[in-house]
């Protein structure tokens, strides 16, 4: 159950500020994209005009074939995951994951025993089993981060958003949170789009990245398009660390081959 | 650490920045115990004292008073209908404020603040000049012939205007810190407007509202100014307690007027029981409403 997203010459100012200045972008299904762009870029202004939370002046968000302008933000059935990942707290970690179940018109939701047995289920698919009956407190970073998750999937959404997922990480934490999502990725194969502004983040992560700097995307590509043929000087520099690092590691596993770039 | 400290005499002792000697302690508590049974122990006691000066006979004698129940029962009633109302539309004001964006919304909080810096006895006046029978809308409402300054609605509505920001003040500070991201994520779960808002806003803010409501209900059975120049200080009709404490004493009726008071501290020391109850009973609750993320 995931579509294609086609975003199309969105356009979006904050009083006079203007954050998005017609961008666009394809995602296709069941494609990991990250938005990377350094703070002011308009990343998150991005991602919460594709799930709704803000609206474009002008510009088109397209969801397969549907015009998301059209539906409301619960048609929209979008799986959107905070940076400090807003777990509702004064729920446990079971009623926030059924919260999307349970929020649906009586016409539409599941009898509360299939409630139980999806919450479980999706308990185990974060690596979270047994810990229902706690509170957001009582979880530790990359707990909660999960139970963010694992409650945007509840609802089966179109389409995973996720703002700065790893950001209120350490950096261990992170690393490992890094692959498992990977893995979680492939195994559910939602098509997501996550913020960051770690180069090191978007290229381990996502089969495609798009760089933005003031609400503009300045180049879209695979990690080996981009270091290859980087479209602008500020993306040059932007990429710049990265693109060293790679260039030593290449050395080191490969000490004879010429660093191509 | 402390053990250490105090073996070592005179020598640099590597005290924490934060840690006074012991007498400066006891010199500081000193002065706050004393201050705190000069100014609010001592008359509170006092007032039970003289009320039971001639016996708890007397006490129980000064209640059976017809105007004195009504006294008591004009500021339940006030009470009732000024703090439900206070509470609905303190946290609509808050909702409002804290998370939405909008024009006008530093006058709208400074207005919230108004009845705290203005005295009392204006927002009486206010309400006479409004309504009274030579104000702006006494000859409209003279010809309806309905009668608010010197009656039960004048009185109600001054002590909503003197009580409204305790619950918007306890409110928007809290709402406000806690942002808006748990009711977006609520919205792009599926919920209603409705349902975000009895499921995540108000289980989030209920003790910050519950506290409000209570001081404000302190407040609406205590208030005097206010309600003093709006009332007409009828006998068994526009006299609140407050207000029928003063006449009594003016009488030299001090057991009643002290029956009176005692009664309405009661019903003060009542409210502070009963937040340091819910404060106790759902201390785990409160903690971890209280930390953040």
């Amino acid at each position: 159950m995931s579509v294609p997203v086609r975003v199309r010459n969105l356009e979006k100012t904050f009083g006079r500020y203007p954050a998005l200045k017609g961008v666009s972008l394809d995602v296709e299904a069941g494609e990991l994209v990250a938005l990377l762009g350094p703070s002011g870029s308009g990343k998150t202004t991005l991602l919460r005009a594709i799930a709704g939370l803000e609206q474009p002046e002008a510009g088109q968000v397209l969801f397969g074939g549907i015009d998301a302008g059209s539906l409301s933000l619960r048609e929209r059935r979008i799986g959107f995951v905070f940076q400090q990942y807003a777990l509702f707290r004064h729920m446990k970690v079971f009623d926030n994951i059924a919260f999307g179940l349970r929020a649906r018109p009586r016409a539409s939701r599941p009898p509360e025993a299939a409630i139980k047995a999806r919450v479980l289920e999706l308990l185990h698919l974060v690596q979270l089993d047994g810990l229902e009956a706690r509170y957001p407190a009582q979880l530790s970073g990359g707990q909660r981060q999960r139970v963010a998750l694992a409650r945007a999937l509840a609802i089966e959404p179109r389409v995973l958003l996720l703002d700065e997922p790893f950001g209120a990480l350490d950096a261990r934490v992170r690393k490992d949170l890094r692959k498992w999502l990977r893995g979680l990725h492939q195994r559910t194969g939602h098509t997501t789009l996550f913020v960051t502004h770690d180069q090191d983040e978007a290229f381990e992560l996502a089969d495609r990245i798009a760089i933005l700097d003031h609400g503009r995307i300045e180049q879209v590509g695979t990690a080996a398009e981009i270091l290859g043929h980087p479209a602008t000087p500020f993306i040059d520099s932007f990429i710049e660390g990265i693109a060293r690092r790679e260039a030593r590691a290449r050395e080191w596993t490969k000490p004879h081959a010429v660093a191509g770039r | 650490m402390a053990m250490s400290d105090r073996v070592l005499p005179l020598a640099h002792t590597p005290e924490r920045a934060t840690t006074e000697t012991a007498a400066t302690k006891a010199v500081l508590i000193g002065i706050a115990v004393l201050f705190l049974a000069a100014i609010l122990f001592l008359p509170l006691v006092t007032v039970f004292m003289e009320a039971l000066r001639k016996g708890w006979g007397t006490l129980f004698e000064s209640f059976g008073d017809p105007d004195t129940l009504a006294a008591i029962r004009l500021t339940l009633l006030v009470a009732a209908i000024a703090v439900p109302f206070n509470a609905v539309v303190g946290l609509a004001a808050s909702w409002a404020i804290a998370k939405f964006e909008f024009r006008g919304k530093n006058l709208l909080l400074t207005l919230i603040d108004l009845p705290f810096s203005i005295s009392p006895v204006i927002s009486g006046l206010v309400y006479v000049l409004l309504f009274g029978a030579h104000g702006w809308l006494g000859p409209w409402l003279q010809h309806y012939n309905i009668q608010i300054i010197f009656a039960v609605p004048g009185i109600v509505l001054a002590t909503v205007l003197v009580t409204f920001p305790f619950v918007a003040r306890e409110l928007i500070p809290l709402m406000q810190s806690q942002g808006t991201s748990e009711e977006e994520t609520a919205l792009t779960l599926g919920a209603s407007g409705w349902h975000t808002f009895f499921r995540v806003t108000l289980p989030n803010v209920k003790w910050a509202l519950l506290y409000g409501v209570l001081l404000c209900n302190a407040r609406a059975m205590g208030e005097f100014g206010a309600v003093s120049v709006v009332s007409g200080h009828i006998r068994g009709l526009t006299n609140t307690m407050p207000l029928h404490i003063e006449i009594l004493y003016n009488e030299y009726n001090f057991v009643g007027a002290f029956a009176v008071a005692s009664l309405l501290a009661g019903l003060a020391l009542l409210t502070l029981l009963a937040k340091s109850f819910l404060e106790w009973r759902f201390a785990g609750e409160l903690a971890a409403a209280a930390r953040r993320h």
